[in-house]
């Protein structure tokens, strides 16, 4: 491990989506739809038990932006090898564990950032959050992007070019998020989307998020936790795997 | 004292062989030239020296370090500046080259270095714009910098003029040999331009299908298929063209007033030439020398020219566009 590089590499990536302007705004204009429309226009007519459907929502709104914005981290790779970048990095004398770490700490704190503004945003609109939850949440929302930020390491490791990241959006990220019980409560879902929810890593986050900031999930707040736990330990070592055999 | 040695390494693809047991000896301070057409196995060469592909057998050694088993040291001895572009668009000159530092490990007078390397290359006033701004020839000339942040044994030059209006192909150069007389260091090059080869390398290396077909300094390699030749302009040019076999030249021809000889090594044939007329009280007008390009040598040891092969592969290339538009 190289510290140093570590470092700069973390720093890169803190540079770039700030620098972006658009993509601050981009990936914040999505989830703010989904709660300004939905949250608010379906308020009055949905009915979930203890709670409004604006707080429902908030929890899986923010594992929605933490997903997005983290997996979209890991595509860079796809970006960075386009632009010739991803080679500089690789003929350095520096470890590809090194390069990864630098990478998925940066995206996980950029995906953090995202996480607390649309925390606020979500505030502003009138959703209610536990403030003494804030230090877990931010725990959390570690925890869920770096493994996300991995995911799409793992996945941009194996692609060639940018035509794939469509297929990822459309056939991974979009499907993982409608399953994930972010947008309705799993206990009155048909069985067989249950079951399916319950391979999809983002409802455990989602169900974590919610014990968090609601204070009332449907699973039991070791599971979510264990399974977010799993999660990050074979995505980090699916990346890792993968981005190692990239032949420069 | 050799600062590369390679002994038979080979690289294969699909069974074909990129690069055919191929054993060159660098030496310290030089620079070196590996000059072919594409394909010819030039850059795969160059990445299996710079440790980013392992070679299928053979060995080599650079910076007294082994490519296989030292690959981080070996890393950390070298610059590369690769054919395509590597600089991070988003970043400005400044980060990236703080980046590269990071991950050499260069710690000691950063700020200086960083100074150092951009004036060098000319860009001290663009250091804090983004690469997106920059010309081609610019951001060529902050990877060079960046090849040299770390204080390279060896910088590793793949086509570093590829797609360069000539003007910026010139000043390029002149960086190039003002590292080398400024750094001690050594400098392996690629390049299908021959003129630029030749002006600027000590030492090249002519290879082709993977083979190292030719290697010398470039005076050597041109004289070395002879033909250089001789134009005399004489009012009396047959007489002299007669005389010619006194000092040893058997090929000339007469024309306009004008002969034509063959000889090797031209420049040091005509006081000889100038001596026979003298002797021989022949008026000499003037006399010239035209030595063999590159070009030339290429086509005599590979039986084709680089630019031929250059039409050949812009022409499948055509073909196949062809194809797809029916």
């Amino acid at each position: 491990m190289n510290t140093d590089a570590i470092i700069a590499l973390w720093k890169r990536e803190v540079i770039r989506f700030f620098r972006a302007k658009s993509r601050v705004i981009g990936t914040l204009g999505f989830p703010f739809f989904f709660l300004a429309v939905l949250g608010t226009g379906l308020n009055s007519v949905m009915t979930i038990p203890g709670t409004n459907y604006l707080d429902f929502m908030t929890p899986g709104i923010l594992s929605m932006v933490i997903m997005f914005g983290s997996v979209f981290s890991g595509v860079i790779v796809i970006m960075d090898r386009q632009f010739g970048f991803l080679k500089e990095t690789l003929v350095a004398p520096v470890s590809r564990i090194s390069i990864i770490a630098g990478k998925s700490l940066g995206g996980a704190t950029t995906a953090v950032f995202q996480g607390l503004l649309m925390l606020i945003i979500a505030v502003l609109l009138g959703a209610h959050i536990d403030l003494e939850a804030v230090p877990a949440v931010i725990g959390l929302m570690l925890l869920v992007s770096v493994s996300f930020v991995s995911l799409g390491t793992a996945i941009a490791s194996v692609m060639e070019d940018m035509h794939g990241f469509q297929l990822i959006m459309n056939f991974l990220v979009m499907p993982m998020f409608f399953l994930s019980g972010a947008l309705f409560p799993l206990d009155s879902a048909p069985d067989a989307i249950r079951y399916i929810s319950y391979i999809d890593p983002l409802t455990y986050a989602v169900e974590a998020f919610r014990f968090f900031l609601a204070g009332s999930a449907h699973m039991p707040i070791e599971i979510s936790l264990g399974v977010l736990v799993l999660f990050l330990a074979a995505t980090t070592y699916a990346a890792s795997y993968l981005f190692s055999r990239i032949e420069s | 004292m050799h600062i590369i040695q390679t002994k038979d390494i080979t690289k294969e693809y699909n069974g074909l062989k990129a690069v055919d047991n191929v054993t060159i000896s660098i030496n310290k301070g030089e620079i070196f030239g590996l000059l072919g057409p594409n394909g010819a196995g030039k850059t795969t060469l160059i990445s299996m020296l710079v440790t980013m592909r392992k070679p299928a057998s053979g060995s080599a050694h650079v910076n007294g370090f082994d490519i296989a088993k030292d690959s981080g040291k070996v890393r950390k001895s070298i610059g590369i500046v690769f054919q395509d572009p590597s600089l991070d668009e988003e970043l400005t000159a400044y980060e990236n080259l703080e980046l590269h530092a990071a991950m050499y490990g260069v710690k000691e007078n950063l700020g200086n270095r960083i100074h150092e390397v951009l004036s060098l290359v000319g860009l001290e006033d663009r250091k804090n714009n983004q690469v997106k701004t920059f010309s081609g020839g610019m951001r060529r000339r902050l990877e060079i910098a960046r090849g040299l942040l770390h204080y390279p044994k060896v910088l590793f030059l793949d086509e570093p003029t590829i797609g360069l209006d000539p003007q910026t192909r010139a000043a390029i150069w002149d960086y190039i040999k003002k590292l080398r007389a400024t750094h001690d260091m050594t400098i392996v090059l690629t390049t299908h331009y021959m003129e630029e080869a030749d002006s600027v390398c000590d030492r090249i290396a002519i290879i082709d299908q993977g083979k190292i077909i030719k290697l010398g300094k470039p005076d050597e390699l041109k004289d070395s298929i002879g033909g250089d030749t001789i134009t005399v302009t004489s009012s009396e040019a047959k007489k002299l063209a007669d005389a010619a076999g006194k000092i040893g030249i058997k090929k000339c021809s007469v024309h306009d007033g004008k002969v034509t000889f063959c000889v090797e090594s031209g420049e040091k044939k005509i006081p000889a030439i100038i001596g026979l007329a003298k002797e021989m009280k022949i008026p000499v007008a003037s006399a010239s020398l035209s030595k063999p390009t590159l070009d030339d040598v290429f086509l005599h040891y590979t039986g084709k020219t680089i630019r031929e092969e250059e039409a050949t592969a812009k022409d499948s290339m055509r073909i196949r566009r062809r194809a797809w538009r029916r």
